[in-house]
C-alpha cells in the first residue's frame, strides 16, 4: 500500500461522481430485496476496507425505503488471501459480521471486482463464522478481468478497461468524496 | 520495521509495539468463535526448542502457531530429548533447522542463548525467555493488557514489585513500557533491584506502602523460592509482610488501578490468594491476551514473503559449519 501511494496515480477519467455513485447504491439495494423477495433473512457484510460503508449505505438505504434494520457488519479477509504469503503482512481490521449467520442471506459488498480473488477469500473468512443459506455478492464496480470463475449478482457500474490500468473508488467516509476513477501509475 | 528476529523489547520502536497490539486486538475476536482456526501461515512449521520448563508460553505459542495453521514441533530438552545424550545447542539447531522450520521459538537458561541461535540459522527467532536477560512476548502480552484497561500507555504509573535483579519479565517490560511512555517504579528489597536500574529511565523505592496508593498497575513478580538459599531476603514470611500484596494493601490502591502477575504465582507470597481472585486482578486476562500477541507476531513475522526455506542452503554450506 505504501508503495502504490508513493507512485504518482494520474487520473485519466472520472467514471462516476457523488450522484452516480449514490443512484447506484440506491438501485443495488432496491435489486437486492428484490432478489431476495423481501429482506427476510438478509445480512448486508462490506468487505474491508471500501466495501465496509458500502454495505452501511446499502443497509441504510434498505432501512430507508422498507422499514427494517438489516443486521450490517464487515469482513476482514487478510489473513484468508492466497497472497498472504507473497506480500509483507497487512494490518488487520476487526470483523465485525452480527451474530450467526447460520441459514441466513448474506450480500457480500465491495467496491471493485476485477480478478475475483478477494471474493474467494471471502467466501472462506464467511464460512468460517457459519454456514449461510446463500451469498450474494453486490459491486459499485465490475471491472472485468477475471482470474476466478466468480460473478456479481448486483453491479452497480460495468467498466470495461485493460489490465495496467488503475481503478480507484474514493468513498467519504474515507477519502472525504464519492468517485470512481480510472487512471495508471506512472 | 519488525525485525527478522525478536530476541529483546530492544528490537521494537513505539510505532512496531502499536501495530503487533492492534493486530493481536483483531485477532483476539478468532478466539470467540467456533472455528478457531485461519489458514495464514499454511505450510509453514514452528519449533519449539525449550531448555526450561515452560506451561504457559509453550502452550501459548504451540496453540498461536495452530490457531494460524502452522505445522509445530515441541522440542524439550529433557530425558527424551538427543540433549540427554550429550547433543549441543548447535547441533540441535542445526538438526531443526535441516528438517526444515521457519521459525524457532527459544527458551534458554543462558541469557543471549537466542541471539546466539539467530546466528546460527536461517530461520526466525523468537526470544521465549533467556536467563535473567529478557522475555519479550510476555512484555508485549503485559502491554497489550494494561492498554485494554486505561486505551494509552502513556504516562500510567506501573509499579513493578519483587525480585527485579533475577527477572527476565521485569527486564523486557521495564523496555516496553518505558518506550510506551509509562511511568516506571522498580519495588523491592534493595538486593532484588539491580544497582543499574538507575539507568533505565525508571523509578526506585524499597517501600511499597508509600507508592502503592499512586500506582495505576501493580505488577506483582514471582518470588525465586531458590533465591531464598542465596539470602536476598531474610525469608519468604517476610518477604510477604514488607513487600507482599494481601487485601489490606490493595484497599490502598487507586479504585480502577490493575494487579498483574506473570504466573506461575506464589499465593501468600508475592500475591495473597484473595487478591489474585479480586476484580481488579487481570492474571487470567493475560494469560488469554498472550494467545492473540503471539499470533499477531507470528502473523507479521513469518506471514510475508521470507521465503526461509526455499533461500537457504543449509548449515553445512555456511561459515564456520563443519565441511
Amino acid at each position: 500500500m505504501a508503495r502504490a501511494a508513493e507512485r504518482a496515480f494520474a487520473v485519466k477519467n472520472r467514471v462516476m461522481g457523488p450522484d452516480d455513485v449514490r443512484r447506484a447504491l440506491i438501485r443495488i439495494s432496491h435489486e437486492i430485496v428484490e432478489a431476495n423477495k423481501g429482506t427476510e433473512d438478509l445480512v448486508i457484510v462490506g468487505i474491508r476496507t471500501r466495501g465496509a460503508p458500502l454495505a452501511e449505505r446499502v443497509a441504510s438505504a434498505i432501512a430507508g425505503f422498507e422499514g427494517v434494520d438489516l443486521p450490517s457488519g464487515a469482513l476482514d479477509v487478510t489473513l484468508y488471501r492466497d497472497d498472504v504469503a507473497l506480500r509483507s503482512p497487512r494490518s488487520l481490521e476487526a470483523t465485525t459480521v452480527p451474530g450467526d449467520i447460520d441459514g441466513r442471506v448474506v450480500v457480500l459488498v465491495d467496491d471493485v471486482l476485477y480478478t475475483g480473488r478477494t471474493i474467494r477469500a471471502a467466501f472462506d473468512a464467511l464460512l468460517d463464522l457459519g454456514r449461510p443459506r446463500a451469498i450474494r455478492l453486490a459491486v459499485l464496480v465490475d471491472r472485468g478481468h477475471r482470474d476466478l470463475p466468480i460473478r456479481a449478482d448486483h453491479v452497480g457500474k460495468n467498466l470495461p478497461t485493460s489490465a495496467d490500468e488503475v481503478v480507484k473508488v474514493h468513498l467519504r467516509e474515507i477519502d472525504g468524496e464519492d468517485a470512481v476513477l480510472i487512471g495508471e501509475y506512472s | 520495521m519488525i525485525g527478522k528476529h525478536l530476541l529483546s523489547m530492544d528490537d521494537l520502536t513505539a510505532e512496531d509495539i502499536t501495530k503487533i497490539l492492534d493486530t493481536a486486538e483483531s485477532l483476539r475476536q478468532v478466539t470467540d468463535r467456533p472455528i478457531k482456526k485461519l489458514p495464514t501461515l499454511r505450510g509453514r512449521t514452528v519449533c519449539n526448542l525449550f531448555y526450561e520448563p515452560s506451561t504457559r508460553t509453550r502452550i501459548s505459542f504451540e496453540l498461536a502457531a495452530k490457531r494460524l495453521s502452522a505445522d509445530v514441533i515441541n522440542f524439550s530438552a529433557d530425558a527424551k530429548s538427543s540433549v540427554s545424550k550429550g547433543e549441543s545447542f548447535k547441533d540441535t539447531a542445526w538438526t531443526l533447522e535441516a528438517m526444515g522450520v521457519d521459525a524457532i521459538i527459544v527458551r534458554h537458561g543462558s541469557s543471549g542463548a537466542p541471539h546466539q541461535l539467530a546466528n546460527w540459522v536461517e530461520a526466525h527467532v523468537i526470544n521465549a525467555g533467556d536467563g535473567a536477560h529478557e522475555h519479550p512476548t510476555q512484555a508485549l502480552l503485559d502491554l497489550f493488557s494494561i492498554r485494554e484497561h486505561f486505551k494509552d500507555l502513556e504516562g500510567l504509573k506501573v509499579g513493578i514489585v519483587g525480585d527485579i535483579v533475577h527477572s527476565r519479565v521485569a527486564r523486557s517490560n521495564v523496555k516496553g513500557l518505558v518506550t510506551m511512555g509509562a511511568d516506571v517504579t522498580l519495588v523491592g528489597p534493595p538486593t532484588l533491584i539491580p544497582p543499574q536500574a538507575a539507568g533505565w529511565g525508571v523509578d526506585v523505592s524499597y517501600d511499597l506502602d508509600s507508592v502503592l496508593d499512586d500506582l495505576d498497575v501493580c505488577y506483582l513478580l514471582r518470588v525465586q523460592k531458590e533465591r531464598q538459599n542465596e539470602q536476598l531476603f531474610p525469608s519468604t514470611r517476610e518477604y510477604a509482610a514488607l513487600w507482599g500484596l494481601d487485601s489490606t494493601r490493595m484497599a490502598t490502591m487507586k479504585p480502577d488501578a490493575l494487579v498483574m502477575h506473570p504466573g506461575p504465582m506464589n499465593r501468600g507470597v508475592e500475591i495473597a490468594a484473595d487478591v489474585s481472585e479480586s476484580p481488579r486482578s487481570i492474571v487470567l486476562d493475560q494469560v488469554a491476551n498472550g494467545l492473540a500477541v503471539r499470533m499477531s507476531l507470528l502473523y507479521l513475522m513469518l506471514g510475508g514473503p521470507n521465503a526461509v526455506l526455499s533461500a537457504h542452503p543449509g548449515p553445512f554450506a555456511r561459515e564456520g559449519a563443519p565441511a
